[in-house]
């Protein structure tokens, strides 16, 4: 039942992105509400509905960004290591605020203080913000490219000082990223959350839908104004190859090539799919805005990874040194390997969170938060 | 272009720090959530609410214990990119495996119900919830059963061969990465520590409730369950123990001469040294006090077979280490094209590993000199003391969890328990050393298994990131003032919901909840 080589390589690509989707639709309004929380949640019990909203679901979400770098790492043992060792200082910032999340959730209710919970309001802030910003700068790094080249052991040699690792477009990214679960995370709140919450989250809605199509176009016109990175001649993609076997060269406008070929539907959907979110929100069909909010997630890093293809981490230094998805991989039997337990796993995974979103529907007021306020965040 | 020492040192440092403070909360988890399982079934079964109180009270310090485990995690899965992006790569192939399973397989589950833990008693039947509660103990479980068949590769890499193209190990067999008989034995030893962990954590704690006479019917009933589980977790760790993996795989052969201090190799069966001073200058145990026959029985299982002492062992690796050369020559030679090295290359490739200890001494290895041979050689012998003394004292806090729970089962079954308050408080005063031997045996199993990150394959001061010292001191600086932060948060929210007892419920059934009512 073996696949063959190149086939199992595609389809890690399209798994790994997968992952990356599934992060973003799910934690993504996590991370959403985190950044909200301190503006839209004005008393203590506004926040307790917020918090709420996300405190059932919130743990397995993030299982999708532990699970994606797992992944990343079974799949793509090189691009994990070069891209994490590289981007280390910025990752670290981001654990540091993905820490405040488990216990800023468990710990702020279970005293009464003021100022206890007040400092984990800003906390959960800060665990919500910031990953988002990382996250969105990781991505749009890649589209600059790092300075690393690699050995005759294929270890990753680094040249250049922190500086080099960020760019315009890397910072750009991060304000989309930003804006991205932001939107998500108050469409989420606009049909979980009862009460003036929810109101408060429509509003903000209905500006962040244009914002976001409005900064994801501004990418785009700016993306065409860089250097890409482009394969010359001809590769075996079934072989088993490392990094340092082809040729390659940066172009502007590079990272368009792949749109081209009819691929253009995919980035439409990216513009579209945040105004018609504010859309479905300010008709008050909350639901329709939630999925549309997904979508827009779906298509926006869809759109990054297709224009990025076959490429996953390009170097500056050394551009025949970038990781393709070709090149950068694991061997056959591991990617087969980890088919059949992703296969195995992975609808049993959305069957069962499927159910747990089932169990715990309906919305979050202030009276459940009233009648419970010892039991719940 | 290696990392320089003092990257690959701080590097070890912050790994191990963090791995050690993660496990600091991964015991109770692995262990409480089974003891809420059996709190809840009782629920069910007797429909009595007391048990139902006590599956939510003891879950309220669970969910304490929960989120620190899983920021503390997170931590650990970054470092691997961040910290070992040599090691990523040299492995990933096959230990990426493992974690992804975890993820898929155990992660998911154990987070996406336990929110409905928390959460759902209002909206499941009491079947479903217990089944939810279930589920997040498999799930956690399940989680220590990969991630121990991932470091129990670690151990001893089975399941895998080199791939002199892509210059890694890659995945041969996932059958035998599953059934290395190094993880399964770690994997049953380290889950029973956590049960063990978890009973003497209830155990004292409803034993301070009974001396200060407050709830004693929900203190009682939970004292019970804990000295039953208790003993019955206590008498697994030290009966399947570690022992029989120590015969496995190199790293375990060296760990097993350190804990023992063996530095000849006796004839069989060898005697066990209870007791002694480790003396590494010269290379013997002063003050031995060595029971005869019993070490040969316990790591050979045999009355015939030798164990091997510290200093063949590192004659036989300084073999290695030249057989070693041969084979990085021989690598060398097929990268450059030449396939005819095809055949040297495959006579020595098991002694990769060995080879590439020199890379430290020079980094073209196949030029080592006797003098660099004899010091790699002797990296591969571990300093005794620190791992004779933290085994003995790991088996001496087993022995004394293992008196305390049998004392508590005793005097439980002939109801003479409230007078046994020397018991009470020992069991008081006890609640933290299972942590102690936690630590202490994962101190033993990885220190142990220097200069080696994988046991034979792959060099520590190989597998680090070229990363600068000052990104280092950042990434360490950050993380100690974050865990120390939230350590004494979370401690300080611990103590107050163990001071609060039941009553933390408002369920208006427990000490020291009813005067404000009333009022």
């Amino acid at each position: 039942m073996m696949l063959d080589y190149e086939t199992l390589k595609l389809i890690w690509w399209a798994l790994v992105v997968f992952l990356l989707v599934g992060f973003t639709v799910t934690d993504g309004f996590d991370l959403g509400v985190g950044t909200l929380l301190p503006w839209l949640g004005r008393t203590d019990e506004e926040r307790r509905v917020m918090l709420n909203v996300v405190g059932p679901t919130w743990e397995g979400n993030q299982v999708w960004l532990v699970t994606a770098a797992a992944a990343l790492f079974a799949a793509w043992p090189l691009v994990y290591g070069a891209a994490f060792s590289l981007l280390y200082p910025v990752l670290m910032i981001a654990l540091f605020g993905l820490f405040l999340r488990p216990v800023g959730f468990d710990y702020r209710s279970k005293l009464a203080d003021p100022r206890w919970r007040s400092a984990w309001d800003w906390g959960l802030f800060l665990g919500g913000t910031i990953p988002a910003l990382v996250f969105g700068l990781a991505i749009g790094t890649l589209f600059t490219g790092l300075p690393f080249r690699f050995d005759n052991t294929l270890r990753v040699i680094r040249e250049g000082g922190p500086g080099e690792l960020l760019s315009g477009f890397g910072f750009f990214s991060a304000l989309l990223a930003l804006s991205l679960f932001t939107l998500h995370g108050a469409a989420r709140l606009s049909g979980k959350a009862g009460g003036t919450v929810g109101e408060r989250a429509r509003q903000v809605v209905l500006w962040l839908g244009p914002v976001t199509t409005l900064l994801f176009a501004l990418g785009g016109l700016w993306l065409a104004r860089l250097d890409g990175w482009r394969i010359v001649g001809e590769i075996d993609t079934g072989a088993v190859l490392t990094p340092l076997m082809k040729d390659v060269v940066r172009a502007p406008g590079a990272w368009l090539d792949n749109f081209r070929r009819g691929l253009w539907p995919i980035p439409l959907v990216g513009l579209l799919a945040p105004l018609l979110t504010a859309l479905a929100i300010w008709r008050r069909w909350p639901l329709l805005g939630f999925w549309l909010s997904s979508l827009t997630g779906a298509a926006i890093i869809g759109s990054a990874a297709i224009a990025l293809f076959p490429f996953v981490l390009p170097s500056t230094l050394d551009p025949a040194s970038s990781l393709t998805l070709w090149d950068a991989v694991s061997s056959q039997r591991t990617l087969g390997t980890m088919l059949l337990v992703v296969g195995l796993f992975m609808p049993l995974i959305l069957a069962y969170t499927g159910w747990v979103y089932r169990v715990m529907r309906g919305p979050v007021t202030v009276e459940h938060i009233r009648r419970d306020a010892h039991g719940m965040y | 272009m290696l990392p320089p020492d003092d990257v690959v040192a701080l590097s070890r440092l912050q790994f191990g720090a963090t791995a050690m403070f993660h496990f600091l909360f991964v015991p109770l988890t692995i262990g409480l959530s089974w003891i809420l399982v059996i709190c809840e079934a009782v629920y069910v079964m007797t429909g009595r609410e007391v048990y139902k109180d006590m599956t939510r009270f003891w879950g309220k310090l669970f969910g304490i214990n929960f989120a620190m485990g899983v920021t503390t995690g997170m931590t650990l899965e970054f470092q691997f990119g961040t910290n070992w992006a040599y090691y990523s790569h040299y492995v990933g192939d096959i230990f990426g495996v493992p974690l992804a399973i975890e993820g898929l397989m155990a992660f998911f589950l154990e987070s996406t119900f336990v929110g409905l833990f928390f959460f759902g008693w209002n909206r499941l039947s009491k079947v479903q919830h217990l089944a939810v509660t279930f589920l997040v103990a498999l799930g956690s479980n399940l989680s220590a059963l990969w991630i121990l068949i991932a470091n129990g590769w670690m151990q001893n890499p089975v399941g895998a061969e080199f791939n002199y193209v892509t210059m890694r190990m890659e995945l041969q067999s996932l059958a035998a990465v599953f059934f290395n008989p190094v993880a399964q034995v770690k994997f049953v030893h380290t889950v029973a520590a956590g049960y063990v962990t978890a009973s003497m954590f209830v155990l004292g704690v409803s034993a301070f409730y009974l001396l200060k006479a407050r709830d004693t019917g929900f203190a009682i009933r939970s004292f019970a369950i804990a000295a039953g589980f208790g003993l019955l977790s206590t008498l697994s760790v030290i009966v399947l123990g570690d022992e029989s993996g120590y015969a496995t795989g190199e790293v375990q052969k060296v760990k097993l001469a350190a804990i023992e201090s063996e530095w000849e190799t006796h004839p069989a069966p060898a005697a066990f040294t209870v007791i002694g001073l480790p003396n590494q200058e010269a290379e013997r145990t002063d003050y031995a006090l060595r029971i005869p026959y019993v070490l040969g029985l316990i790591a050979t299982r045999s009355l015939d077979r030798p164990v091997i002492g510290l200093k063949d062992l590192r004659a036989q690796h300084a073999e290695r280490i030249r057989r070693g050369m041969l084979a990085y020559a021989a690598l060398t030679r097929l990268q450059a094209g030449d396939l005819s090295a095809k055949p040297e290359f495959e006579r020595y490739r098991e002694d990769l590993g060995f080879g590439l200890l020199l890379k430290r001494y020079t980094p073209r290895v196949v030029d080592a000199t006797e003098a660099q041979i004899a010091a790699a050689a002797n990296d591969t012998i571990p300093k005794v003391a620190p791992l004779f003394w933290s085994f003995r004292i790991m088996v001496g806090l087993g022995l004394l969890f293992l008196f305390i729970f049998a004392a508590s089962f005793w005097f439980l079954v002939r109801r003479k328990l409230a007078p046994q308050r020397w018991l009470l408080k020992l069991a008081v005063l006890s609640i933290p050393l299972p942590w102690v031997a936690a630590e202490l045996g994962w101190f033993v199993a990885e220190y142990g298994r220097q200069p080696w990150t994988i046991s034979g394959i792959l060099p520590t001061h190989l597998s680090a990131s070229t990363a600068s010292t000052g990104q280092l001191y950042f990434s360490l600086g950050g993380l100690v003032a974050m865990y120390l932060l939230l350590f004494v948060v979370e401690m300080y929210l611990m103590l107050k919901y163990i001071r609060l007892g039941p009553a933390s419920l408002h369920t208006g059934r427990y000490d020291g909840e009813t005067a404000p009512a009333a009022a």
